[in-house]
């Protein structure tokens, strides 16, 4: 038999057939639905007196309009009418077809690329979708999770199915194992930063190499969270010992014999010896420093050695202008107003661990106007609380908050004014992202732990 | 889906810069909306106007911005957008896509296109067309300040060319092409393999039942 990478595995499985039109049908196994890029895809059924298919597949939370401060009073809590009547067009919707729904005073809510591996609704060998690009967190467990636009959203919930074609294979590895202090956020940038933010258009990413078999789920799931950033349909991990134990015994995993019979099937995923890839690239840990982005696209990254680059680029150059910084300019001397601890890139509970221990004892620079930590969802809220881990971010001067996207793309009230600069463990240092004429710089948790102390960028592996 | 003829000719709007992602496209807070009309004048927000704008806001009392490129007269008929490399990625927001066809945009040219964004221009209609940069190139430096280029395409031959300038086969995947030209509605046309679909299902049930938690 010919030998397989992952994807052309979980491809095979979830073939149903090819329409005549020479396109195929993907079969969906698991889809994740918000509040921002579901109201037209419901709305579509509606006209066309369709349903959807399989309801179990389906979990919907609100998590990009949510406000992070009055979690106490819920719907009331949000102020912007827009953004309210957003999240009760998810009620609504979830209420009308039978849909399960963690609503925003469910204590599991949270973003929903953090809820859906907390649950186990998440597990390997699977396909899953979201109107949402950082769907390709998934792909941490060894599934093929591709974000998807809203009118594919309407054909999954009225098909199950997906129509597409299969991408091309390629293969990331990051020999050797990774200096104390840098983290899977810095290996996924540093990624970026070497193949571009289209380097991996038209192909499913899988990451290998002993630094990567070597991450925990969280950091998996981090570094996959930013394959679309590469521009890749998906990243993957192949599935192993760690990932079966990570999924055990959630609320939605499979029990007892079932999830034997899973664990079976999700030892037959990993690539086969020899499977083709259609690119490889190879990275050596050693290479890889602490990232900090210093312009408005993931690619503009470099390390924290490193100063603004002299360039002719006019890309380049518009973008030093935007972010108000001068080429020759060290990493070190930015000087920041804001921090963010949060996202689905990093809120997670290890996220907030590595954080924590930065700042225990110690107090937010007096530069740093405002440092919000954001858990991604409740559960890890209430973990966090359990360790003490709030008490340390209050005590150094962090705002302890309540679950959702927040200060990732500032649709709830958590953004930058003009022109303030943030050290932000997020995914995208677009444009006006975090706020109009804000500037976003892209970093692990423990660089922007660190960051919050100092008031300007610090090298991590210094402390 | 919204049927496009076979030929048809456009007037362009360059757009100098890579990697234009999404959220300049259509910024954030319209992505409250829960409508897919109405998004054309808050196109490239935060490019084309001096203020923030937002959901509700008149747009025609705001205050252009003088150097971008939609806002340029000669452009106002512009229906063919082009662009440089990885136009449209970062974020899946359809909202981008429906924004720039409230906006009059039906065709757009590039280097290359984000992923997500690219399935989407489709799937309302809008043509989105890789070019070589060769052509890019040719388009890019004959379109002046004061003068769009008429270009054509003729889908079905799949070819688009300027009368002087240039001519180019381009690529589309069948499906998308049949798409297009038919009007289809992609649902309907997916649930006439029904029987596909529900045998795949009971198979699902027999081989990997742990995928179905019903």
């Amino acid at each position: 038999m010919a030998k397989r990478t992952l994807y052309d595995k979980i491809w095979d499985d979830h073939y149903v057939t090819t329409r005549d039109d020479g396109s195929d049908l993907m079969y969906v196994d698991r889809h994740l639905v918000h509040e921002v890029t579901s109201p037209q895809a419901f709305e579509g059924l509606r006209q066309n007196n369709l349903k959807p298919r399989r309801v179990s597949s389906i979990l919907a939370t609100p998590d990009h309009n949510v406000p992070t401060t009055s979690r106490d009073i819920n719907l009331d809590g949000i102020k912007d009418p827009i953004s309210k009547l957003q999240v009760i067009t998810l009620d609504e919707n979830c209420n009308e077809f039978g849909i399960t729904q963690f609503k925003l005073d469910d204590s599991r809510q949270g973003i929903v690329h953090v809820i859906g591996p907390e649950q186990g609704l998440t597990l390997p060998g699977m396909t899953i979708v979201c109107g949402d690009s950082h769907t390709s967190t998934h792909g941490a467990f060894g599934s093929l999770a591709m974000g998807i636009g809203t009118s594919e959203v309407e054909h999954v919930l009225a098909t199950q199915c997906l129509v597409t074609k299969k991408q091309k294979n390629m293969l990331i590895n990051i020999n050797g194992v990774i200096e104390d202090g840098v983290t899977a956020k810095d290996i996924t940038m540093f990624i970026i930063g070497k193949i571009g933010t289209a380097g991996g258009t038209g192909h499913v990413i899988e990451y290998g190499g002993e630094a990567i078999r070597a991450l925990s789920m969280e950091g998996r799931m981090t570094l996959c969270n930013m394959a679309i950033e590469a521009g890749a349909r998906a990243g993957m991990v192949a599935p192993d010992e760690k990932t079966f134990a990570y999924v055990k015994d959630r609320p939605f995993a499979p029990k007892g014999e079932l999830f034997e019979d899973a664990v079976e099937y999700w030892k037959s995923l990993p690539s086969d010896e020899g499977a083709k890839f259609d690119e490889i690239f190879n990275f050596r840990s050693e290479d890889i420093l602490p990232q900090v982005t210093w312009g408005t696209s993931p690619e503009m990254v470099g390390s924290i050695e490193d100063t603004i680059p002299h360039s002719s680029d006019k890309n380049i150059i518009s973008a030093l202008n935007y972010m108000g910084l001068k080429p020759g300019t060290m990493i070190k001397d930015i000087e920041l107003d804001q921090i963010f601890i949060g996202s689905c890139t990093n809120s997670r509970i290890e996220d907030l661990r590595v954080a924590s221990e930065i700042l225990k004892n110690n107090k937010i620079s007096k530069r740093i106007k405002r440092a919000i930590v954001v858990p991604g969802s409740g559960l890890v809220k209430k973990q966090a609380e359990a360790e003490g881990l709030d008490e340390i971010f209050i005590e150094a001067g962090f705002e302890w908050r309540d679950p959702g996207c927040s200060m990732c793309l500032g649709m709830n009230p958590d953004q930058l004014n003009e022109l303030e600069r943030c050290a932000s463990t997020s995914n995208r240092n677009f444009e006006g992202r975090q706020g109009y004429k804000g500037r976003t710089h892209l970093v692990s948790p423990a660089m922007a732990a660190l960051a919050s102390l100092e008031g300007r960028f610090s090298d991590i592996r210094d402390l | 889906m919204a049927k496009i003829s076979n030929k048809f000719s456009g007037k362009t709007v360059c757009l100098n810069k890579a990697n234009v992602d999404t959220d300049q496209i259509i910024p954030k807070q319209f992505l409250k909306s829960i409508k897919k009309t109405g998004l054309g004048p808050f196109l490239f927000d935060s490019w084309r106007y001096e203020d923030e704008g937002y959901l509700g806001k008149d747009s025609s009392k705001r205050t252009l911005k003088n150097d971008f490129v939609l806002n340029n007269k000669a452009f106002s008929e512009a229906n063919v957008l082009v662009a440089k490399e990885n136009f449209g990625c970062g974020s899946s927001r359809e909202h981008a896509v429906w924004a720039l066809k409230d906006f009059g945009i039906t065709t757009i040219i590039a280097a290359s296109f984000g992923d997500i964004f690219f399935n989407n221009c489709f799937k309302n209609g809008i043509l989105a067309i890789q070019i070589s940069k060769k052509n890019l190139d040719i388009i890019f430096s004959n379109q002046s300040e004061i003068k769009p280029i008429e270009i054509s395409v003729d889908l079905v031959n799949q070819k688009i060319f300027d009368e002087k300038l240039f001519e180019e086969n381009f690529e589309i995947e069948s499906y998308r092409k049949k798409c297009l030209i038919e009007g289809l509605d992609e649902i309907g046309y997916s649930l006439k393999y029904e029987k596909e679909i529900s045998n795949y299902e009971q198979k699902l049930r027999k081989e990997r039942s742990w995928v179905i938690n019903d």
